[in-house]
């Protein structure tokens, strides 16, 4: 046995000697795939996690028939959809009809990059980590809007024009929500906004921003009470509804993705990413903490959705301008101020 | 000389710049030109990221790629352009019509050229300015200005709420 071990090492030995200096990026290389894959894969079972939640709380069963507890209808789901016919309208534009689904499921995608996992695991660490998450926010509002537009139907565009007037306004004082959190950590980093939290979770110091965060977080995935975009009783399916197959497939499943990008950012900038009891001694534990919390707050998009009716499209903008902006303002100013003290200015 | 990765990634988004930028100019149709803006911007972002100087990067996707240029197909969009537009811009954009812009801007061409002739300029890649030197050297050189585009947008904002006001 040892012999036949010891023959494998010798015949591996020059591969791996030619690989050396390759390792790292091989090793980043999978890391990313591994973690793009595993957060799409959760992202398509928090379908099914939202429907059994959402039947939990309305006293009745939820899709629990395929596989064990329910489990396969994702997948069932996944089948059917890509068998559909992927049909483009004759009317729409149709180079933007097929790139507006594409945008908004990458963009969320990318926003994942920046997030670290654990001490060890995360996918980019950018020194501008804050400003990169910001800037895909941002661009995703092209694929609602291309969405609405391209499709050349009343509802889709009025959808897109409420999207692009309502993520305007609430990226504003996200923005500057986000600030007070760097200006604490000193950095744009999140790896050293995760690092200045090791004594206190950010939710104390930044409450205000945290406030301001969490309308301006379900405003950026289009979740209820922020679905206005996709106003069902009112625009049909908003900017979507002339999708079909697996574009329609991807606009939903960039939903979740979104959800779990958000979710993830929530844990790491007001919540202390990996840090918690024992997750110094043992990294590993590091990421259990990380993916325990973030799935709080993904349990918590669904409990807002199935507790909050839809506001109207005027006072969703005037609770973003009139109340969330002066909060933010306010944390700015009293944080800066913190800060100034306790550096002795 | 084996050009660096870097040094490849400045000209591939160089060249994107210039492509994109003059289909925003030759597009027919207005939606479209201005995606085509859009990508001319990503690319001189990249350009920005390829030069060591991420900060402005992610500021040049974020204020124009992210908030401006979301504006302009916001309006062109409102705007419900239809392919009467299409129409007339092709009857617009003949040969005659070149002539002009491409004696100006063939001007300023040779203009930058001149300036860029004298090679002591910085080598892609070379450094890195972190936002931290940027943030330093805004609230100490150049205070004044700062304090004075703040003022500009102020007045600005209050303008806009005043035209905005129903009475």
């Amino acid at each position: 046995m040892s012999g036949f071990l010891a023959k494998l090492q010798a015949w591996f030995a020059p591969i791996m000697a030619w690989l050396e200096p390759w390792l790292p990026f091989i090793f980043t290389a999978l890391t990313t795939l591994a973690i793009l894959l595993i957060m799409v894969i959760v992202a398509a079972y928090m379908i099914w996690l939202e429907r059994r939640l959402l039947g939990l709380w309305q006293d009745r069963y939820g899709p629990n028939r395929v596989g064990p507890f329910g489990l396969g209808q994702v997948v069932a789901d996944m089948l059917k959809i890509f068998f559909k016919e992927d049909w483009v309208p004759s009317f729409v534009d149709k180079p933007t009809f097929i790139i507006a689904p594409v945008i908004a499921m990458s963009m969320m995608m990318l926003g994942f990059a920046v997030i670290p996992l654990s001490p060890t695991l995360g996918v980019a660490d950018l020194n501008i980590g804050v400003l990169f998450f910001l800037a895909i926010a941002g661009l995703s509002v092209y694929a609602v809007m291309l969405g609405g537009w391209s499709s050349n139907s009343k509802y889709a565009l009025l959808g897109g024009i409420r999207s692009t007037a309502q993520t305007i306004s609430y990226e504003v004082f996200m923005g500057l929500a986000l600030m007070g959190v760097v200006m604490q950590a000193g950095s744009f980093s999140l790896r050293d906004i995760v690092n200045a939290q090791a004594g206190m979770w950010n939710v104390i110091p930044q409450f205000l921003a945290f406030l301001a965060w969490v309308p301006a977080a379900l405003a950026v995935t289009h979740r209820t009470p922020f679905d206005l975009p996709e106003a069902e009783s009112e625009l049909v399916q908003g900017y979507h509804t002339e999708y079909s197959g697996m574009k329609f497939g991807m606009f939903m499943v960039s939903e979740y993705v979104g959800i779990v990008m958000v979710s993830g950012l929530t844990t790491t900038l007001f919540f202390g990413g990996w840090h918690g009891p024992g997750a110094e001694q043992y990294p590993i534990l590091g990421l259990v903490w990380f993916c325990a919390k973030t799935f709080l707050f993904m349990c918590s998009y669904i409990l807002v959705r199935a507790a909050l009716p839809r506001p109207r499209y005027d006072q969703i903008m005037a609770a973003g301008w009139k109340f969330c902006l002066p909060l933010t303002l306010v944390n700015l100013l009293l944080t800066a101020a913190v800060v100034l003290w306790n550096s002795g200015v | 000389m084996m050009p660096t990765i870097i040094e490849i990634c400045f000209y591939a988004a160089a060249a994107v710049a210039v492509l994109s930028t003059f289909l925003v100019v030759t597009g027919k149709n207005p939606v479209h030109a201005l995606l085509y803006l859009v990508v001319s911007l990503f690319a001189v972002a990249m350009i920005f990221f390829t030069l060591g100087a991420p900060f402005a990067g992610a500021l040049e996707i974020i204020v124009y790629a992210g908030a401006i240029m979301v504006l302009f197909v916001f309006v062109v969009m409102m705007l419900n352009l239809g392919e009467a537009v299409v129409q007339q811009e092709k009857l617009w954009l003949t040969p005659r019509a070149w002539i002009g812009p491409a004696l100006l801007s063939s001007v300023l061409l040779g203009l930058l050229l001149y300036v860029l002739v004298p090679s002591d300029l910085h080598m892609a890649g070379a450094t890195t300015i972190s936002p931290k030197q940027v943030g330093i050297v805004l609230y100490g050189p150049y205070l004044l200005a700062v304090e004075l585009a703040s003022m500009l947008l102020l007045g600005a904002l209050v303008a806009a709420y005043h035209l905005g006001k129903h009475e």
